[in-house]
């Protein structure tokens, strides 16, 4: 668009376009910044993506931008498929959601790398140039398909189990180095047309083949794991096009990608090199301790706990995504509400994997109008469970397993937990004693502390929102 | 080749400061931050506007019209979506 300015502003154009770049950084920074507290989030994803609009425009203004036709076009389609997307999506589908948007994203760069390539006469490129366009098509299309067979597998379309070719790590790790080895190549003799296919449809064959493997349990890990890649395919791709205001920005997501998938993994007990080269556990899970002659439940019914908490000083709630499956985030809610106008203190306790993906269940509640103030991550709410008279447990299963701190043979043993067992009693919301995602039984539930609420947790909660207001 | 090692310390320095962000974000967060982490991070649009609106050659502007499209969807599709979990966290006092 430069070519619209009078001419003795032409010379400017591209330092200012490097300024306008340096603000945009400065507003992904201090929207990524007021993302620390949720007063101020909301606010934060607006400065960022007024930062990205910023870089939009200003790039339009660059000399080497002479048409718009595809430019408006591509911008036209896209905006119009992103925006339908994110209105029509529902809450519960948000790891399916952005694990789609990631794939776009790790796409994108790698075409941007394959566009520079083929734009330019390959004579001009330096070696170095060559190798980041090498990565940069690399992580891009594992990003690419990796996110559409995750997407796959999240929704359903896909086995969600382990599916795998016999050696798949070592055919995995063998496609990898041949891939290294084609960027080499590439670099050498960039001239040569078959090494660049051969390179993209690698990269493309390795996305499917690393995460076609992993078990649906493990897919928050996957969807952190790839969000760090799309980070760094930017990156890479603004190495390319000598951008640093990609580089910067993907360096920024990539890094915030790779501490959200060791949060993951630390929350669930997982190394990353298992995910990614392993079954989970469920598999060859040991049966021991499932002697199950001498272990009773005490069940319980509607009116029971409409009782014992309408009379308790402090209830704290441990939503799981079983309530998410039964959609019964509004029935809780409603449940809450008559127990607080009855004057008793409700807090909800949250594991890190609460839902599917970190942070998913602060979502669904905040959905069904919880107030954030009454959300409590793992580390505020377990020293408070001692002081609990009950504890409401629904849909949530392996988070509340009390194996994880003294049964050190147990494949969950040392995942950080919910203390509820600390708790004065104990209600569990659950169809059946049926066993979570890693395939063990639940101590908690045989505990004399422990009641058992059989049912769906919809309409188990509805019955006891009906209970609650029989009291009256 | 002093570009590349001049943009490698943005690379580098950059990353460090992405650890020391998001390391502070609550995990109530989560959600949002990776999806609006995953919106900035179709920043890769800017690439895709150069190389649509280069003059080289057509096919180059198809592949770099494809890349705006899949860029637009990523950054469109990503902030909306985070706005849309964002406006739904609410104090008590606001809700009443």
């Amino acid at each position: 668009m430069s070519q619209f300015l009078p001419e003795f502003l032409q010379a400017y154009v591209p330092n200012t376009i490097q300024i306008f770049y340096l603000i945009a950084t400065a507003f992904f920074i201090l929207g990524i910044k007021r993302l620390i507290s949720p007063a101020t989030a909301r606010s934060g994803n607006q400065l960022a993506s007024f930062g990205m609009l910023l870089g939009v425009v200003v790039t339009l203004f660059d000399r080497e931008i002479v048409s718009f036709e595809f430019i408006i076009a591509g911008v036209v389609l896209g905006a119009l498929i992103g925006a339908v997307a994110a209105k029509k999506v529902q809450m519960t589908a948000m790891p399916e959601m952005v694990a789609i948007f990631n794939g776009f994203g790790g796409g994108a760069s790698a075409l941007v790398a394959w566009g520079e390539f083929s734009r330019l006469d390959s004579g001009l490129f330096e070696s170095y140039a060559l190798v980041t366009i090498g990565l940069s098509i690399l992580i891009g299309s594992i990003t690419f398909t990796g996110s559409f067979i995750a997407f796959g597998k999240l929704k359903g379309f896909i086995n969600g189990g382990r599916i795998a070719l016999p050696g798949q790590n070592l055919i995995n790790l063998f496609l990898t180095i041949v891939a290294l080895f084609l960027i080499g190549w590439f670099t050498v003799d960039p001239e040569y047309q078959i090494v660049f296919w051969s390179l993209f449809g690698l990269a493309l064959l390795i996305g499917v083949f690393t995460v076609l493997p992993i078990g649906g349990a493990d897919m928050p890990v996957v969807i952190s794991l790839l969000n760090s890649y799309s980070g760094i395919a930017a990156s890479m791709a603004g190495f390319v096009v000598g951008n640093n205001l990609l580089i910067i920005s993907g360096a920024l997501v990539g890094a915030a990608g790779l501490i959200l998938t060791n949060i993951m993994c630390q929350a669930m007990n997982r190394k990353l090199l298992d995910v990614l080269f392993a079954a989970f556990g469920g598999e060859g899970v040991s049966t021991a301790g499932l002697d199950d002659d001498d272990k009773t439940v005490q069940k319980t019914f509607a009116d029971d706990v409409a009782i014992q908490c309408s009379y308790a000083k402090k209830v704290v709630i441990v939503p799981g995504y079983g309530l998410a499956v039964a959609q019964a985030q509004h029935a809780l809610k409603e449940v809450a509400g008559l127990l607080e106008g009855k004057g008793v203190e409700i807090k909800y306790g949250i594991h890190p994997v609460a839902g599917r993906m970190p942070g998913h269940m602060n979502v669904l509640l905040a959905e069904a109008d919880v107030p954030y103030d009454q959300l409590y991550d793992m580390d505020e709410i377990n020293p408070q469970f001692a002081s609990t008279d009950v504890v409401l447990i629904i849909g949530a299963n392996d988070v509340v397993n009390p194996a994880a701190q003294n049964s050190p043979g147990s494949p969950i043993y040392g995942m950080p937990i919910l203390n509820v067992h600390e708790a004065k009693r104990t209600i569990v919301f659950k169809r059946s004693l049926s066993y979570g995602y890693a395939g063990i039984d639940n101590a908690l539930f045989y505990s004399d502390t422990n009641q058992m609420f059989f049912g769906d947790a919809k309409k188990s909660l509805q019955e006891l929102t009906g209970a609650i207001k029989d009291l009256n | 080749m002093e570009d590349l090692i001049f943009n490698l310390f943005i690379f580098v320095l950059a990353s460090f400061v992405g650890f020391e962000l998001i390391s502070k974000v609550p995990p109530t967060l989560h959600t949002p931050l990776m999806s609006g982490a995953n919106a900035i991070s179709g920043i890769t649009i800017i690439g895709a506007l150069i190389i649509a609106g280069g003059s080289e050659s057509v096919y180059a502007q198809w592949i770099g019209f494809t890349a705006i499209v899949f860029a637009t969807i990523n950054v469109v599709g990503g902030f909306m979506v985070t706005d849309r979990m964002l406006e739904m966290f609410k104090k008590k006092e606001d809700k009443e």
